[in-house]
């Protein structure tokens, strides 16, 4: 038991310091401005007297590491400072769209997780047969597909029908059922796409393991294909599982940013997409850390969980 | 037609064609490369013929397309038939036309990026392999600062910086895929270097560049070869996402992914003229993803 702890607090510490080289990533963006921020804002309207105020303002006289702090202590506290093309609160362009993201991402995985692991576990259980080979050349089709060109099929196919809508309006006052109608369509893009990617791994974790001695041995002693499957094989294949399925939702992460915009959907992706068109680098800063913190996050508990499933891997130091 | 029809249809016709390609190939090549032919599965040669066919089409757009790439030919929007195959777009210029040329600038600024990628990935990925100490743990934790930071995102912040052109569009990328192919390298590097050739070729007293070069590069080539080809099929979805969300390579220039941006709306309509692009795209891609698999087999089995 102590063991474990100290390597949960081994992984979050080493968690924290990535997300802290990140964040000074992501800030050393504006460093790379050609002139800086402020001319950056005012463009070709820049005077010196206005240069000079606006740098006032917004503190660009303070060196880099100040700036960095002020910039970090006011992120963990929501406050992400204004928009620069629209002057308003970034804090409050994104509450709504950060919820509405998320929505998108849970439900997606929701879809896709067990999808993925019935389809793996089977193409592994039926290894070379007809349905193997179907799914794994459908697997590596979708995972060649651009996102828009799923997107764009389902659209075609359901909401030109009218099952479907091929746009989402949510307003904070959508219910919770409405909601998942609405973003169907958004979600079953995500999880045709991420789906494939995991039941190949999936299946290769398995096939992998269907080689050991204590498969043969079960086999030997009459246990069905089922049972050796789920029983023998799948446990030991959890750790590359689920590195496979976190790696998934962390790529949900980029996903989601075409998906949004094919379908108008009022999430975070759509609006880093404008504010990029824009050039709105304090928004896209934002953003940019929101989305790498939760893709350091989901990878971190990914290390954790698989360590647990497997204490061998403890030893690995 | 509907689209499951359509779809099974369009299986069975690619697959045939496959089949005639690969007796073909089997035919013309030589002996010792026709065995190679004979033996790879019907996907991996659906691939090869589609990148010949990609190739074949970049190469000889200007003959092949019956319009200019940015000639407004006729009224916005035509339906399919006539002067225009596959109809107009959303201001008048010619469909096909278009996408023929679009195999020229989108494949051929996905290609360039890659290469500089691999460039500059495998060298720098190599040369930290050799030598190791505190150049290499400068290079890899600079690059794993990096890698945390999802590609796309990364992608974005800097496009904002920078500014949205061809130009910077093909840094950017190649930057950001660089890491990657940099970790790969290094890598399959490492399991090179310590090899008794190196040693002995370092005893003759020949230079970093000479080691990489000859002694070391012959050697990656097959992984290499193969991550060549994933890492396209990323760049070019990269590329293509990035002009579909209009961040990327912008009109008048023909480019898939902004063909299909710009006629879109047409989608509502039932039309399926976006989807060619798109399509285009995705042919591609798993033409090339089928190859690689194909090879990744083939050098598993081998080494057996």
């Amino acid at each position: 038991m102590h063991a474990v702890l100290i390597m949960i607090a081994q992984r979050l510490a080493l968690g924290a310091l990535t997300l802290i080289v990140v964040s000074i990533v992501i800030f050393s963006a504006t460093e790379l401005l050609p002139g800086d921020l402020a001319s950056a804002i005012l463009g070709q309207s820049a005077t010196p007297e206005t240069l000079a105020a606006l740098r006032a303002q917004l503190g660009l006289n303070d060196p880099a590491p100040v700036r960095y702090w002020a910039w970090l202590t006011g992120a963990l506290q929501g406050d992400f400072g204004v928009s620069l093309a629209t002057r308003r609160p970034i804090a409050d362009m994104i509450e709504q769209r950060l919820g509405n993201t998320l929505f998108l991402a849970l439900y997606a995985a929701a879809l896709a997780v067990p999808l993925a692991l019935v389809l793996g576990i089977l193409a592994a259980l039926w290894r070379n047969s007809i349905f193997d080979r179907v799914a794994n050349a459908g697997a590596l089709s979708a995972i060649s597909f651009p996102e828009f060109f799923i997107a764009y099929i389902l659209v075609l196919w359901l909401a030109q029908t009218g099952y479907f809508p091929s746009m989402v309006r949510l307003t904070p006052v959508t219910s919770f059922p409405d909601k998942l109608y609405m973003s169907f369509l958004p979600a079953l893009t995500l999880t045709l796409v991420v789906t494939a990617h995991m039941m190949r791994m999936t299946r290769a974790a398995i096939i992998n393991l269907m080689a050991q001695p204590y498969i043969e041995m079960a086999r030997l002693k009459g246990a069905s294909p089922l049972r050796i499957v789920l029983r023998h094989a799948l446990p030991n294949a959890l750790a590359p599982i689920i590195n496979v399925i976190a790696l998934n939702l962390a790529y949900l992460i980029t996903g989601v940013v075409v998906v949004e915009v094919v379908f108008v959907y009022p999430g975070l992706g759509q609006l880093m997409v404008d504010s990029v068109a824009k050039r709105d680098i304090a928004v896209v800063q934002a953003i940019a850390l929101i989305f790498a913190s939760a893709y350091v996050l989901l990878n971190l508990t990914a290390d954790v969980l698989s360590t647990l499933t497997n204490p061998r891997l403890m030893k690995r130091g | 037609m509907s689209l499951p029809i359509f779809l099974i249809l369009f299986l069975i016709g690619s697959f045939a064609l496959a089949f005639v390609f690969r007796a073909g190939l089997s035919r013309i090549l030589p002996h010792r490369h026709a065995i190679v032919a004979r033996d790879m599965p019907l996907t991996a040669a659906f691939g090869i013929m589609v990148i010949i066919a990609y190739v074949f089409v970049a190469l000889m757009a200007p003959v092949l397309a019956p319009f200019a790439e940015r000639e407004v030919v006729g009224a916005q929007f035509q339906p399919w038939g006539g002067a225009h195959p596959l109809g107009t777009d959303r201001l008048g210029r010619d469909m096909l036309s278009r996408l023929i040329y679009g195999a020229r600038n989108t494949v051929g600024i996905a290609f360039a990026t890659t290469v500089l990628a691999f460039v500059v990935g495998a060298i720098l990925g190599i040369w930290a392999a050799l030598r190791g100490g505190w150049l290499d743990q400068v290079l890899s934790r600079f690059v794993d600062a990096l890698m945390a930071i999802p590609s796309l995102i990364f992608s974005l912040l800097l496009l904002t910086i920078f500014g949205t052109s061809v130009l910077t569009l093909i840094l950017v990328i190649a930057a950001v895929d660089a890491t990657r192919v940099y970790r790969i390298s290094r890598s399959v590097a490492q399991g090179i270097v310590v090899m008794d050739y190196i040693e002995a070729a370092r005893l003759r007293g020949e230079g970093t560049w000479y080691l990489i070069r000859r002694e070391i590069l012959p050697n990656a080539l097959a992984p290499l070869v193969a991550e060549f080809g994933l890492r396209f099929c990323f760049v070019f979805l990269t590329i293509s996402s990035l002009s579909f969300l209009g961040l990327g390579i912008k009109p008048p220039m023909a480019d898939w992914g902004s063909m299909v941006r710009d006629n879109a709306t047409l989608i509502t309509f039932g039309d399926i003229t976006p989807l060619l692009p798109a399509g285009a795209i995705a042919l591609l891609t798993v033409a090339v993803n089928f190859v690689v698999d194909w090879q990744l087999h083939r050098a598993s089995g081998l080494k057996e």
